[in-house]
């Protein structure tokens, strides 16, 4: 059971320990660790989404009533590869109107900032690439770095539906991206630290699901729109933008919009379930399979909202977004501040 | 103050909400909506024009192609109207028939309705959610004609052919699972939060306006006007049914999408009358295959479609093909109003009013 628990981290062990008997020095191999940690991260997003998309069919068509895709394998499952592979050989089309520069960066700088999400998250016990200290403000911030890819490729494209629906992407984001952060305040008041690991040992008793129930809501909603899926799909909104921001985008750059937004949604889910489900923590199972089996399941969440929820309009959008989330979350670090001094009180 | 610029968009006619082939030429100011101008006539198969060049009996079919989404209505209005211009005495069962087929059309029309409305505001599970009801009203078309979506089963002085038995049982089964079906609606889309926001208030149109732009049918009633040709015109047996004309009071989306849904039970409680008053007998007239109407004879007869007022207009030269052939399209009528709902709106009110004002582009175009 202990070898499972440690698998990974035994093998990073073991994999320096061996570069150090080659005569690599320390440092040398712990750059080398690191770059195979990178490949580990592609190779787990990868994985993960084709799985992932695979996932979202099947669910909507349970939802819809439908049995989904189930030509290609077992049920389906290498639908997802057919697509990805379809995307891969298809023609590269750059509209020749378009800002050449910012409409081929764009989707590779979605797709960069997202794989870095990864960098923090805490995978299973002692699983993180880096251990930042202010690990949660790094995700939150490089989580709204994306607009600006979005952005770039709206206005790049040259496009009006394009440009309606960065713009709309920018509106959204920055009025989301304060009840986002506020919701995680509460989190970080409890632990008195942004440290991921931290707020993982933390959680040590209790989750903060259970402590933090409002922020938990909160922070799904604005997540939900942080991640641009529906209710809060507006940039893309295909019945209104056509295809918004992605409008001009075809073949392996589209590919790269979609790959980004899913990983995007899966390190969420990870984050989501690290701060308030008491990440890789759990039972007789090994720690890494915990994150996994939470963070499926709070996509599970995820899909069941989109697929069941018509799109919000954008000036509600907005309105909800200063009006309910921002004030709720203001209230919920008040109560937090009260119950901690109250609590600290009777603990002495 | 910041210098704007107006942005004219085109919607359509390629576009996942345009319904068709419909091409909305909207100007924006940011994302509210300056104007909204419909183009139609990019489904133009000059429907009218075909007519004079068919024998009576030839251009049923044709007919069906207009408002292929509840595609019994404009058959039975286009036969009737040739009925009544040869003088055609119709079967009492062939009557019934037609009632029965007619309402399943406007359910299957306003379910589809729903549907589209679910998908063109993102909430793509309402559309499967309806696809699948209707799903059952093609089965029963397919039952009795062959055919699921143009099913061309009336003829003129009756129908095709007799009722199938199994189609009896089915329409029983499916009248009585129409209050099942309503209450899943509710449940996934009226209930929702987020689908009232979307439509309540949105799209006001006023009753003086609208009978003013000459719309009718779900969209003139859900402005509080009580008007259905069914009542106020009875024309076939219309008159031998117990059913209420639901009215809106507000004229929105909202109300646009109310009135169908309670139309749908109002059909359904049609069509539970016709299936209990249905006679045996005689389905179809005797009348000659080629017949020459009166020349200089005109007749104009409307019926109440899916979308509206529903009319054909035939003129006779004494041939045995209409002289001239007009059809007044409530989706082209109804479609006119489309600026004037949208003006001041958002553009993602445009969606939601094309969708409600339920335009159906083969027969906005013809």
């Amino acid at each position: 059971m202990q070898k499972i628990e440690t698998l990974f981290v035994d093998l990073s062990d073991w994999f320096i320990a061996w570069l150090q008997s080659l005569g690599v020095p320390l440092a040398w191999a712990d750059a080398i660790l690191l770059l195979i940690q990178f490949l580990c991260i592609v190779g787990i997003i990868l994985a993960n989404i084709t799985i992932l998309i695979w996932l979202e069919r099947k669910v909507s068509g349970f939802i819809q009533q439908r049995p989904g895709p189930n030509r290609l394998g077992p049920h389906g499952v290498f639908q997802t590869v057919a697509d990805a592979l379809k995307l891969l050989t298809k023609e590269d089309i750059i509209p020749s109107k378009t800002d050449r520069l910012i409409f081929i960066t764009a989707p590779i700088l979605f797709m960069t900032i997202s794989v870095m999400l990864y960098i923090v998250l805490p995978m299973g016990k002692d699983m993180q690439v880096v251990d930042l200290n202010v690990g949660l403000f790094f995700f939150i911030s490089l989580g709204s770095l994306t607009t600006i890819a979005l952005l770039m490729g709206g206005w790049g494209s040259n496009n009006k539906w394009s440009l309606l629906g960065a713009m709309r992407s920018v509106a959204q984001m920055i009025s989301y991206e304060i009840p986002l952060a506020l919701s995680l305040m509460g989190v970080v008041m409890i632990t008195g630290s942004l440290r991921l690991s931290d707020i993982v040992a933390a959680q040590d008793n209790v989750w903060f699901i259970l402590l933090q129930p409002i922020a938990f809501i909160t922070y799904f909603i604005a997540a939900t729109a942080e991640l641009n899926r529906g209710p809060f799909d507006m940039p893309e909104a295909e019945q209104e933008l056509t295809a918004g921001a992605y409008t001009e985008y075809s073949g392996m750059r589209y590919a790269l919009f979609f790959l980004a937004e899913y990983t995007n949604l899966v390190a969420v889910s990870a984050l989501l379930s690290t701060l308030f489900l008491g990440g890789w923590q759990g039972p007789w199972l090994p720690s890494w399979l915990w994150i996994i089996i939470k963070t499926y399941l709070v996509m599970f969440l995820f899909m069941w909202v989109k697929w069941t929820f018509p799109r919000i309009r954008m000036d509600h959008l907005m309105a909800f977004s200063w009006k309910v989330l921002i004030p709720v979350t203001l209230v919920n670090i008040v109560a937090t501040g009260f119950g901690l001094y109250i609590f600290k009180g009777i603990g002495g | 103050m910041l210098q704007t610029e107006q942005l004219t968009i085109n919607i359509g006619p390629q576009h996942p909400s345009a319904h068709g082939g419909l091409h909305v030429e909207a100007v924006l100011d940011g994302e509210v909506v300056v104007d909204a101008i419909p183009h139609v006539g990019y489904v133009h198969r000059s429907v009218e024009k075909i007519a004079e060049s068919r024998t009576y009996a030839q251009f049923v079919p044709y007919t069906a192609r207009l408002d292929y989404l509840g595609t019994h209505l404009p058959v039975i209005g286009y036969v009737q109207a040739v009925e009544k211009l040869a003088g055609i005495e119709v079967p009492e069962r062939a009557e019934y028939i037609r009632v029965i087929m007619g309402e399943l059309s406007r359910i299957a029309s306003h379910q589809l309705f729903i549907g589209s409305l679910a998908i063109d505001l993102g909430a793509t599970t309402g559309l499967l959610y309806c696809m699948r009801d209707r799903e059952r009203i093609m089965d029963m078309f397919e039952m009795t004609s062959g055919q699921r979506l143009l099913a061309a089963y009336m003829r003129i002085g009756g129908i095709a052919e007799d009722l199938p038995p199994e189609f009896l049982p089915a329409v029983r089964s499916f009248v009585r699972d129409i209050p099942k079906m309503i209450k899943e609606y509710q449940g996934l889309l009226y209930g929702n939060e987020i689908f009232q926001a979307r439509l309540k208030g949105i799209g006001k149109l006023s009753a003086q306006d609208a009978i003013a732009y000459g719309v009718t049918g779900p969209n003139l009633r859900a402005c509080g006007v009580s008007y259905d040709i069914r009542k106020a015109e009875p024309y076939g047996i219309y008159d031998r049914f117990d059913f209420e004309i639901p009215v809106g009071s507000n004229g929105d989306a909202w109300d646009r999408l109310m009135v169908r849904n309670e139309e749908i039970i109002q059909s359904g409680r049609i069509i539970e009358q016709a299936l209990d008053q249905l006679p045996e007998g005689e389905i179809r007239a005797k009348v000659p295959r080629v017949f020459k109407p009166e020349k200089g004879k005109s007749v104009y007869h409307r019926i109440e479609g899916a979308k509206g007022e529903l009319g054909y207009y035939i003129v006779s030269d004494g041939g045995e093909k209409p002289y001239r052939l007009h059809v007044r399209a409530p989706s082209f009528v109804n479609l006119m109003a489309l600026p004037l709902v949208s003006r001041g709106g958002l553009v993602q009110d445009i969606i939601v009013n094309i969708a409600t004002l339920d335009p159906v582009l083969g027969e906005a175009d013809r």
